[in-house]
């Protein structure tokens, strides 16, 4: 009567810590540029080497600009921490994907996509987005340097058990409503910590309808509940994502690992701390209209106003409209934009640059709205292009940029001036989070490309 | 920075708001650092909200306000939501916080200040909305922590609370010993694990 959640967690714990934490192993460590350059100072202090350097994967994605990667960075100061990372890899003899190597992306886009991330394992990363592995069915959660620094030491964590939860949604998903979507409304349900302390186990036939790239999408955004991970029980989708990945096994391995993962499931007696359930129909096409990723509405909908906000949250509401530029019951249907991202570890995959030439198709883009198409790893580009997808999207009058973060954070060039509103498939719409001053609203790769050619907020619908 | 901890009595910052998330905390311009210097990040903790666009401090900010100070941080349920970045920790570290009070924190944020030697004390939301009325009718209100003890109390009237500290934690933060020095001793049965 167990749940997936506990049969994977209890699998790795080495000890559970008198009185306090589990000593958790880990089976994958991904590092970038960011959160990494103080855990291998740590090592050095220490006058230690990494346990199991084979189990740790770094590449550079936060500072990587998304033009001109064949030139060094012109920024010194995202340079000297791309460059680091390099340095640091090799001096502790770790696999490496430095800028323009044609492995190189965004970590959450490149584990999977490679077969790094496989079922049953636990994943960390000193990012908060780790969550997205668990699309693959593995254990996965974000985590701090000081915690970096731990895995690269004893390959373990000391980590207190989070409670499980399931959440259900049954039936079927609406024609434009995607698996952005779905998240969203989660969010808009549950708030940002309606999931803390918990993981998330996603389950239901809405969510095995869904393909690969949808469930990277919506296990991604667990953080954004609060919750500190998310996964979705491996099935034949799964397997035949990862078969033939490069780090995915061979052969008669590949058979054995297919007939141990069939077993990761939740028993059907399992008892979660928390379940829910919601119906996929009730699933509208959504958009943020606030400063964190939960206040979010249907596309058609209006916002709140004051009297539907509790009074120990007037502040920050009034705070964040006062951001955003917006009153209490506005409508954001026409609301003219001035920025579109499409991209980062939430949707810069190929289902999302499908989706977004789907409606960019014999259409052009708006004048006076700047596009940043972002791909969230070189292997994705190639495909985009394989495909055709950047012919469509050319002849409509957008250019396919090189991968990384992007403007999801701004900590590249690609930065949203202040006052400026940009429709973003990205994961954060907090205070300045895509540069100083820049207003976000969250949506769907679809959403994005409607914003792209008209201009200003539509629903992605009445373009299908 | 490692220190040890036990009784803390202090003067209060009080941040009424809900869900601040690490990039308000830190914004990931200030991230690019390759150092885990602290004075760095506590001089940018909160910078968008401390600072002007022109760089003036913004005088309707709290930490401009020369009423307030102290090494406790009291602020709305919610804290530290959104990235993992340790930075954060940093920063409030290296301003000189000790102690953040909050009804709810994030977990991430909350095991990054654990690990950096700032205690996340959990209150009940009234105890909560006591306190910032306290710190608002006196900004001298001054905040009890005693860590051997568990408790929390705001001397300005009184009220005492226990706070959850798991005993290991308590351990470490009273003797300034950290999660990595315990690991290292542990590889007997990291490679047992490893061996199953």
């Amino acid at each position: 009567m167990n749940t997936l959640f506990d049969k994977i967690w209890d699998a790795h714990v080495v000890q559970h810590v008198e009185g306090g934490p589990d000593q958790l192993y880990i089976d994958r460590l991904y590092c970038h540029e960011v959160t990494s350059p103080q855990a291998f100072d740590g090592l050095r202090e220490r006058g230690i080497r990494c346990l199991r350097p084979e189990k740790i994967i770094c590449m550079p994605d936060h500072n990587t600009p998304t033009e001109g990667q064949e030139k060094p960075i012109e920024d010194p100061v995202s340079k000297k921490q791309v460059d680091a990372l390099a340095a640091n890899a090799a001096e502790f003899g770790l696999t490496h994907y430095g800028m323009m190597d044609p492995d190189n992306g965004i970590i959450h886009v490149v584990g999977p996509e490679k077969g790094l991330s496989l079922p049953g394992m636990t994943i960390v990363c000193g990012d908060s987005h780790t969550s997205t592995h668990g699309a693959v069915g593995a254990v996965a959660f974000g985590i701090g340097t000081s915690e970096v620094e731990m895995v690269m030491a004893s390959q373990c964590i000391l980590q207190q058990k989070p409670k499980s939860m399931r959440i259900r949604i049954e039936g079927t998903l609406g024609r434009g409503v995607t698996a952005k979507d779905m998240a969203l409304f989660l969010m808009s349900k549950l708030t940002t910590s309606g999931a803390t302390g918990y993981f998330v186990e996603y389950a239901g036939s809405a969510v095995r309808a869904l393909s690969m790239e949808g469930r990277l999408t919506l296990c991604n955004l667990s953080i954004e509940m609060g919750a500190r991970g998310g996964f979705i029980a491996p099935d034949d989708i799964t397997f035949a994502y990862l078969q033939g990945r490069d780090y995915a096994p061979k052969g008669e391995d590949w058979d054995k690992a297919v007939a141990a993962w069939k077993q990761l499931r939740s028993d059907d007696d399992a008892i979660f701390d928390r379940e829910i359930v919601f119906d996929a129909a009730e699933i509208a096409p959504m958009l943020t209209y606030g400063t964190n990723p939960g206040m979010g509405i249907a596309i058609t909908g209006y916002l709140p106003t004051l009297d539907d906000i509790p009074a120990e949250a007037h502040a920050s509401f009034c705070k964040s409209l006062k951001y955003m530029g917006f009153r209490p019951g506005d409508m954001l249907l026409g609301k003219p934009v001035d920025y579109v991202f499409l991209g980062a570890c939430t949707n810069g995959r190929i289902e999302d640059f499908r989706a977004f030439a789907s409606i960019a198709a014999g259409r052009q883009k708006a004048p006076g709205v700047v596009a940043w198409l972002v791909p969230g790893s070189w292997k994705v580009r190639r495909q985009i292009e394989e495909e055709g997808l950047d012919k469509i999207l050319e002849a409509a009058g957008f250019e396919i940029r090189q991968p990384g973060c992007s403007a999801c954070l701004a900590m590249n060039p690609d930065k949203v001036p202040a006052g400026k509103y940009c429709v973003s498939t990205s994961n954060r719409n907090f205070e300045g989070r895509q540069g100083p001053g820049s207003r976000t609203l969250l949506a769907s790769p679809l959403t994005a490309a409607a914003a792209a050619v008209t201009g200003f907020i539509t629903d992605p619908r009445v373009l299908l | 920075m490692k220190q040890k901890f036990d009784i803390i009595e202090s003067t209060c910052v009080p941040l009424p708001l809900e869900n601040v998330d690490t990039d308000q905390i830190i914004p990931a311009r200030f991230l690019k650092a390759t150092t885990r210097d602290e004075s760095f990040f506590g001089d940018n903790l909160f910078r968008d909200w401390r600072f002007l666009p022109d760089g003036a401090p913004d005088p309707d900010f709290v930490l401009n306000d020369p009423r307030y100070g102290g090494e406790i941080l009291v602020a709305g349920r919610n804290f530290g939501s959104g990235s993992s970045r340790e930075h954060a920790a940093w920063a409030i570290a290296g301003y000189g916080f000790k102690v953040v009070i909050s009804s709810f924190f994030a977990d991430i944020h909350k095991n990054n200040e654990l690990n950096n030697f700032v205690l996340p004390v959990v209150v009940t939301p009234d105890f909560l909305e006591e306190l910032f009325a306290s710190i608002e009718a006196d900004p001298a209100t001054k905040v009890r922590v005693d860590v051997p003890n568990q408790t929390v109390t705001n001397l300005a009237t009184g009220r005492s609370q226990s706070f959850e500290l798991n005993a290991y934690k308590k351990y470490c933060l009273m003797n300034a010993l950290d999660d990595i020095d315990y690991l290292l001793l542990q590889k007997d049965k990291i490679e047992a694990y490893e061996k199953r």
